[in-house]
């Protein structure tokens, strides 16, 4: 076994074996610390999941025999009255359009006031740089506050309905928008605004002209992102108290045995919409990347 | 191509951009029009205009008064003629006869509550007289009905409502309200009320100084532990604030994203070999496991939950495998995207020197896909934070199911201030955490492990 000396006189010694010695010891140390980063976090994973099952209700290990009880019993009673679906999915269909409608606006809402965070949140083109620390606080703050606190606050001072849901939805995305736009915003090319500015554009038409047509397709397909999220956001806000098919499909559970075959009606209907929304906004975003929606 | 000839100069090539401006601007002139259209559909849909009017900002004012500020209730029973000084009326929150306010001065029957602003409150028998400064003292009997006697004649003025079964005073200064059964005072004050020890601690009603004074004195005033141990087990036994109770939901709703989220990783990264073009072993096998993908991901969380709570009863374990069913879709979609961009030459590098399938996978493939897995897995971690939040209100676990409980009581805006604060901070806290993680983990990893 060769010594290994300190670095500053390797460079004298023969060098070959030096070097692999020190690559071994390079290697064995790093595999020890991977070797206890995965054992920590082997140890945390399986007494995290020990702690779980403890606090549960029921014990994972009596839950995982039943876990297609539910599911059997739906499947079971809604293939008997097959043909209630029909019916049963064109009552809840406006609730659908409702919750549907609370993520659009709440997606549109909210990337507006995303964009404005992240124009004044961003170091060379906000209109007033000194404010640009709040605004990334802001939204920060915006991001951090799940949906549902806000939206059960709004639910206690407005009453039920929809805009409760969309106001909480919006606020969350306009933080979560503001911080995606001033990553794209950092990397707009400052040319065509010096190029602007030297004509004499005023910061509006910088903006405007200079700013947007850059980054709007990031804008558009990160918007399109969010909507997907939105869609199932509404959906979970209305089964814990806000409208739409959330708000139904907690009815239909709560009446249980006997009125599966609505649940079920409604599981498919929230399914598609989901698929179909993720399917739309995918396509749109390709053809954006793909620069067909730039021309 | 564009030809442009002689005759008609510039042509072809000019009309054709003309007509592209055109369809631009038409483009540009159409969004805002039809997102207009939209958002006016919207105002009627959702019926704003009727929700301005239903909204009730009384509810708004009592919800922001109480997050900040708390009532000490004067409570005397009419009938049995005692007297309990408690906070928001909490029967958990009474003072001790000794420990009673010094604003509340008892006098055999006559009690006298001194209010802010020189307003008082006296209980006499069946006489209760709200005295203030500018109007004078009103003066009520209990009776059938109640009588209220003014201090000069006229109207009853606005802050009083008074019918034959109860009278209420209602000032800046407090609150009284008298009816046979019982007369009771409140008056307001800011912050939170017994926050760090409940009534039954002895070092309720400490100032900061005198608390900081008995941590480090040894003069005991529980025998059985010194000062400061004494204090840390009210604390965490506070019967209001119940902060142990909170602290195990805060813990368990964090439990719930850290299992979720790395149990997603840990079951969507084999199946995502199988998903991913240059390692899947056949076509069809492919596409089943990618359709299983897009399945899960449809169906989404809220069903997932709903189907686990039904098995599972309600606990963060149920929350967190809602957030492993549903996460092991998107994880198994980005993790095959991950491998289909990976580089087949280490691979085959490490294959020249003879490695069997295993090593080539461990050492070929995962050194390059490591960074953008973890990256991701950690940027889910954040956000599932906050989906356990909601997830947990649905299953009946963690700070989710303490806060939608504290709302529909819609009298504990403090708490639901608090539980608030905590949330905000644990998901600060979570997003801290896996931004130095992966700064941590994939600088590290940038010389190839």
């Amino acid at each position: 076994m060769p010594t290994v000396l300190p670095g500053s006189l390797r460079p004298n010694t023969p060098g070959g074996i030096d070097i692999r010695a020190d690559y071994l010891t390079l290697t064995r140390r790093r595999r020890m610390y991977t070797g206890i980063v995965l054992i920590v976090f082997i140890a945390l994973f399986v007494s995290g999941f020990r702690i779980a099952d403890m606090r549960n209700a029921g014990s994972f290990a009596d839950g995982f025999a039943h876990v297609l009880d539910f599911p059997r019993e739906v499947v079971i009673e809604a293939w008997e009255k097959a043909g209630n679906l029909p019916g049963h999915a064109a009552r809840a269909f406006p609730a659908l359009v409702e919750t549907f409608n609370i993520a659009m606006v709440s997606t549109i809402v909210g990337c507006i006031l995303g964009t404005l965070l992240a124009l004044g949140g961003t170091r060379g083109l906000a209109y007033w740089p000194r404010l640009i620390p709040l605004m990334r606080r802001t939204s920060d703050i915006c991001r951090a506050v799940p949906e549902i606190v806000i939206a059960l606050v709004l639910i206690f001072v407005m009453g039920g309905g929809p805009i409760p849901a969309m106001i909480a939805i919006a606020i969350h995305t306009a933080g979560a928008q503001g911080k995606l736009f001033s990553e794209v915003n950092e990397n707009v090319d400052m040319k065509p605004l010096e190029g602007l500015s030297s004509v004499g554009a005023n910061w509006w038409q910088r903006t405007w002209l200079g700013v947007f047509p850059q980054v709007m397709p990031n804008y558009l397909s990160y918007s399109l992102l969010r909507l997907e999220i939105n869609v199932r956001a509404s959906a979970i806000l209305g089964f814990v108290g806000a409208g739409g098919i959330g708000a139904e499909l907690r009815n239909a559970m709560t009446f249980g045995q006997g009125k599966f075959d609505e649940a079920a009606a409604i599981f498919l209907m929230l399914f598609a919409t989901i698929v179909l929304v993720d399917q739309t906004s995918s396509w749109m975003r390709n053809s954006l990347t793909e620069g067909r929606g730039g021309q | 191509m564009t030809v442009i000839d002689a005759a008609t100069p510039g042509g072809t090539a000019r009309a054709r951009a003309v007509k592209r401006l055109q369809r631009k601007r038409n483009i540009a002139l159409a969004a805002p029009v039809i997102l207009f259209v939209y958002l006016a559909y919207i105002f009627v849909s959702f019926d704003v205009a009727g929700i301005m009017q239903r909204a009730q900002m009384d509810n708004a004012r009592i919800l922001l008064a109480d997050a900040v500020s708390h009532k000490i209730h004067v409570t005397r029973d009419n009938r049995r003629d005692t007297l309990i000084v408690s906070v928001e009326g909490s029967r958990r929150a009474v003072f001790p006869e000794d420990r009673i306010p010094d604003w509340v001065a008892q006098d055999g029957d006559r009690t006298f509550i001194t209010l802010t602003d020189g307003h008082s409150v006296t209980y006499d028998g069946p006489l209760i007289t709200y005295d203030h400064p500018d109007f004078g003292a009103f003066r009520i009997m209990i009776d059938d009905p109640m009588v209220l006697e003014l201090p000069q004649p006229g109207p009853v003025p606005d802050f009083i409502n008074a019918s034959d079964n109860r009278v209420v005073v209602t000032t800046d200064s407090g609150r009284l309200t008298v009816t046979r059964s019982r007369a009771d005072t409140f008056r307001y004050f800011w912050g939170w009320e017994l926050f760090f020890f409940d009534l039954q601690s002895p070092f309720a009603g400490f100032t900061p100084a005198e608390t900081l004074a008995a941590a480090f004195s040894s003069d005991r005033l529980d025998p059985a532990l010194p000062n400061w141990q004494a204090m840390v087990r009210d604390f965490w036994n506070n019967s209001i604030w119940r902060h142990g109770d909170v602290f195990w939901a805060i813990g368990e709703t964090a439990l719930m994203a850290f299992l979720g989220t790395f149990g997603a990783a840990i079951v969507a990264l084999p199946l995502a070999f199988l998903a991913a073009k240059n390692f899947a072993p056949l076509r069809t096998i492919r596409f089943a496991v990618r359709r299983f993908f897009d399945f899960v991901r449809g169906v989404d969380a809220l069903i997932f939950t709903i189907i686990l709570s039904r098995a599972f009863g309600p606990g963060p374990l149920t929350g967190a495998l809602a957030i492993l069913v549903t996460d092991s879709g998107s994880f198994g979609k980005l993790f095959s995207e991950a491998l289909e961009n990976t580089d087949r030459k280490q691979m085959e590098g490490v294959q020249s020197t003879g490695a069997n399938a295993v090593q080539r996978y461990r050492f070929g493939v995962i050194p390059q896909v490591m960074p953008v897995l973890l990256s991701q897995v950690l940027y889910f971690l954040e956000s599932n934070t906050r989906s356990a939040t909601i997830i947990g209100a649905i299953v009946g676990g963690g700070i989710g199911l303490l806060l939608t409980q504290a709302i529909q009581t819609t009298s504990d805006w403090e708490k639901v201030t608090y539980y608030m604060i905590l949330i905000v901070l644990l998901v600060i806290a979570m997003d801290n955490l896996s931004g130095w993680l992966r700064r941590k983990l994939i600088k590290g990893d940038g010389t190839g492990r």
